[in-house]
């Protein structure tokens, strides 16, 4: 059952003010313009057991994903493609306001729209992950993990998973018997197949006006929230509205050209850190 | 305010429906709800906000609901049922979204806790005739029954309707009221969270209000509901007597 | 399975539907007697019901919220309401369902009107064959209009798909498990506003624009339905 959120941290009602009177006059409380992103920070590959990660620093928000890969059981209405799986864990160390126990709407929320915008332009190609066609395949775990919470984790949580996924590699595979496949976890061969890429934009709305990227504290003061996803060639991969107030199609067209110009952005920072991957391969700290 | 109404009087409507344009306001209006009306004003046009009759007097026009739960209201009479008995105080169900307290002060004179067991006057299941006193939403009601008439209920029959039929068992200026008790013969108590006590003079007396009070409920929204009543109740209790 | 032919050679759609015509569409309301308000609403094959209980009291307590109404909602599919037998616990779907179907519902209520009390909504799918949020939507709104709860307007839900190149209105389970596009949308057509939104597909801009113009003309049918179906239920306590 979905409820009115109610554990959610009081902002004073003279932040709540700031937050608006700014957003007005076209300005936010961290200096930011309406349309611009944090600072955006990229650590590739920080956990080796993993077969592909990344943590991603948007802002103060930051967020880990890492790609496992096993053999298993195609989908019986798709038995000759691997199996992408995403999952977002909202893990109590990164807030205040976080539970133990299993995903709430949100962290679900987020990890269904990463899979959709993902899985619809075939982001991955599944079909070259068969090993034995209709019985063995590689399932792809994709699994995002909020680390510290301070708004808009699906956009970084999609960068994070788009920069996993292209690090990702696909261990050797040793021997195939019968049904039997022995993988070798320490060799890994080929890199995940990837088609394109794929960024979300999510824009918040304050009577009617879009800011880009909101912060915690504003995105409790916002109306709603509006997740679009593009892939490289500019097309919408995925839309998901959230919030508590409907929206007018002028505002929403509004809504989507900024995004689209935003995604342009993120998509020549993937770019970047793609064609050079050993630049962002640090150790945490 | 100048009112271009677009409903006829008695008309029903529903959530959304537009009522009337604002046709001389300059000034720009900013949105919001007028709650007793069932209206709400947006971009100089009025609109239902559940689903009623529209009722259209001189120039205004507002919405009487014709479902929803008892909402409570100062100075309001309530029929409630004791549901729960503390040291000090009774909470009582008054089929509200809150319970409403009746404070053993109320009730028993020089009330004093230690002394008196709430219980030996007014226990559980039981039914009260009450005022609220203190509603302000931020707090549950409160009653009481210092009042003509009001106090626990020992005798007659309770007949429960949807709260939002009270205005039309009771009738303009109490017509459809007066009615029910000449023809019936009974004492008919309304109170406005949807629950009357009757207490009649017998028991076909009291089937025949009780037809009469569900026809109502049912058709709360026809024109000349009164008259059907009037000629439904003659032709009741004209065949009980002849029986 | 394999993939049907979604749009025919004479431009009709598997079912002899055009592409920009509803499934069959019934609807009524106050069909349970325990609910503050109640809708029974089916768009072609697909059969859902919705009960509203509230605004009541919220238990626990300590959920109740201070200066406005909480909502709580459901969506929830019978074990019996697909083909392979769902199993009744609460999916990853569901759950995710729940809360877009709550928040448009959240932006039409005047939940505060009704500090610290709950209205509560539960959507039960009977049968699944496409569009059943958005069903499920429809039939939310009617129920908390039959349960006489204030709000702005009424919510029609309604799904637009694109299916072998093209754009079609309220699209079924076969369109939407071959189609490339499912795109669901609640509009309160009264104020014209979208209240629920989603993509699942790839569509360009131009498709988009496109879908959403058809997705609010379509929920206006539907939005004049259920205007009708209110008033229909007064209509006939006149007639018998």
């Amino acid at each position: 059952m979905s409820l009115t959120p109610t554990r959610q941290p009081i902002i004073p009602k003279i932040k709540r003010e700031t937050i608006k009177k700014l957003i007005k006059k076209g300005e936010r409380i961290d200096g930011r313009k309406l349309d611009e992103y944090r600072p955006i920070e990229i650590i590739l590959n920080p956990i080796p057991k993993a077969e592909g990660s990344a943590w991603v620093k948007l802002g103060n928000t930051i967020v880990m994903t890492g790609i496992k890969l096993e053999v298993g059981t195609p989908y019986s209405d798709r038995p000759n493609e691997g199996v992408l799986q995403v999952h977002a864990e909202f893990v109590p160390l990164a807030s205040p306001t976080f539970e133990p126990g299993p995903p709430d709407e949100n962290a679900i929320e987020t990890a269904r729209v990463i899979d959709r915008s993902l899985r619809e332009p075939r982001a991955i190609r599944l079909e070259d992950l068969a090993i034995i066609p209709g019985r063995k395949v590689w399932l792809v775990f994709n699994d995002i993990y909020l680390i510290d919470y301070d708004g808009n984790t699906i956009d970084a949580g999609m960068l994070s998973s788009m920069l996993a996924l292209n690090l990702a590699k696909i261990p050797k595979i040793v021997s195939i018997e019968d049904d039997n496949v022995i993988i070798d976890k320490t060799v890994k061969e080929s890199p995940l197949p990837i088609n394109l890429n794929v960024v979300t934009v999510t824009v918040g709305l304050l009577d009617e006006i879009p800011l880009v990227d909101p912060l915690l504290e504003e995105e409790l003061v916002i109306d709603n929230k509006i997740t679009i996803a593009f892939d490289e060639k500019g097309r919408i991969t995925g839309i998901q509205k959230a919030g508590m107030k409907g929206i007018r199609t002028s505002v929403l067209d509004e809504v989507i050209d900024i995004a689209f110009k935003k995604a342009n952005e993120l998509h020549e920072l993937l770019r970047k850190v793609l064609s050079n991957p050993e630049n962002y391969m640090k150790t945490l700290i | 305010m100048k009112l271009r109404i677009l409903v006829a009087d008695r008309q029903i409507v529903r959530p959304g429906d537009l009522l009337a344009e604002i046709e001389d306001s300059t000034e720009h209006l900013e949105e919001r709800i007028i709650p007793e009306k069932h209206i709400y004003i947006k971009n100089k046009k009025i609109y239902s906000d559940t689903i009623g009759l529209a009722t259209i007097t001189d120039n205004d026009v507002q919405v009487i609901p014709l479902e929803g739960v008892y909402f409570p209201k100062k100075d309001d009479i309530v029929i409630g049922l004791v549901v729960g008995v503390g040291i000090t105080n009774w909470i009582i169900d008054i089929r509200a979204p809150y319970k409403a307290i009746l404070n053993g002060s109320e009730v028993i004179e020089g009330f004093n806790p230690i002394q008196h067991d709430l219980r030996d006057y007014l226990d559980i299941g039981e039914y009260v005739l009450a005022k609220i006193t203190i509603f302000d939403r931020t707090r549950d009601p409160v009653l009481t029954i210092k009042g003509k008439g009001l106090g626990k209920i020992t005798e007659g029959a309770i007949i429960e309707v949807k709260p939002s039929r009270i205005a039309r068992i009771i009738g303009k200026k109490g017509s459809m009221l007066n009615l029910l008790t000449t023809k019936t013969g009974c004492n008919i108590t309304v109170a406005q969270n949807g629950i009357i006590w009757a207490r009649c003079p017998d028991n076909n007396k009291l089937d025949v209000l009780v037809k009469a009070i569900k026809r109502i409920e049912e058709k709360a929204h026809m024109r000349g509901l009164t008259e059907e009543i009037r000629l439904f109740l003659e032709k009741e209790l004209g065949e009980k007597r002849e029986k | 399975m394999e993939k049907p032919i979604l749009i025919r050679e004479d431009g009709l759609r598997h079912d002899g539907r055009k592409p920009d015509e509803l499934r069959p569409i019934k609807m009524d309301v106050g069909i349970l007697k325990n609910a503050d308000g109640s809708a029974y609403v089916e768009y072609g094959g697909t059969k859902v019901i919705a009960a509203v209980y509230g605004p009541r009291e919220v238990y626990p307590r300590h959920l109740a919220l201070p200066d406005r109404a909480l909502i709580r909602c459901r969506y929830h599919m019978a074990s019996f309401s697909t083909s392979d037998r769902k199993s009744p616990a609460p999916s990853r779907r569901e759950i995710e369902l729940s809360k877009v179907i709550r928040e448009a519902l959240e932006a039409v209520v005047f939940t505060e009107l009704y500090p610290r009390t709950t209205i509560d909504v539960f959507i039960e799918v009977l049968q699944a064959d496409g569009g059943t949020r958005t069903a499920g939507l429809t039939a939310a709104s009617l129920a908390l209009a039959d349960a006489g709860i204030p709000m702005k307007d009424l919510i029609a839900g309604v799904a637009v798909g694109k299916i072998d190149g093209v754009i079609v209105l309220d699209i079924d389970e076969v369109e939407d498990e071959f189609g490339e596009a499912d795109m669901p949308i609640g509009y309160a057509a009264g104020i014209e506003e979208i209240v629920l939104l989603q993509l699942n597909g790839v569509l360009t801009r131009e498709e988009f624009n496109k879908a959403l113009e058809l997705a609010k003309r379509g929920a206006e049918q539907i939005y004049k339905l259920m205007k009708e179906t209110l008033h229909k239920k007064y209509l006939k306590v006149l007639s018998e």
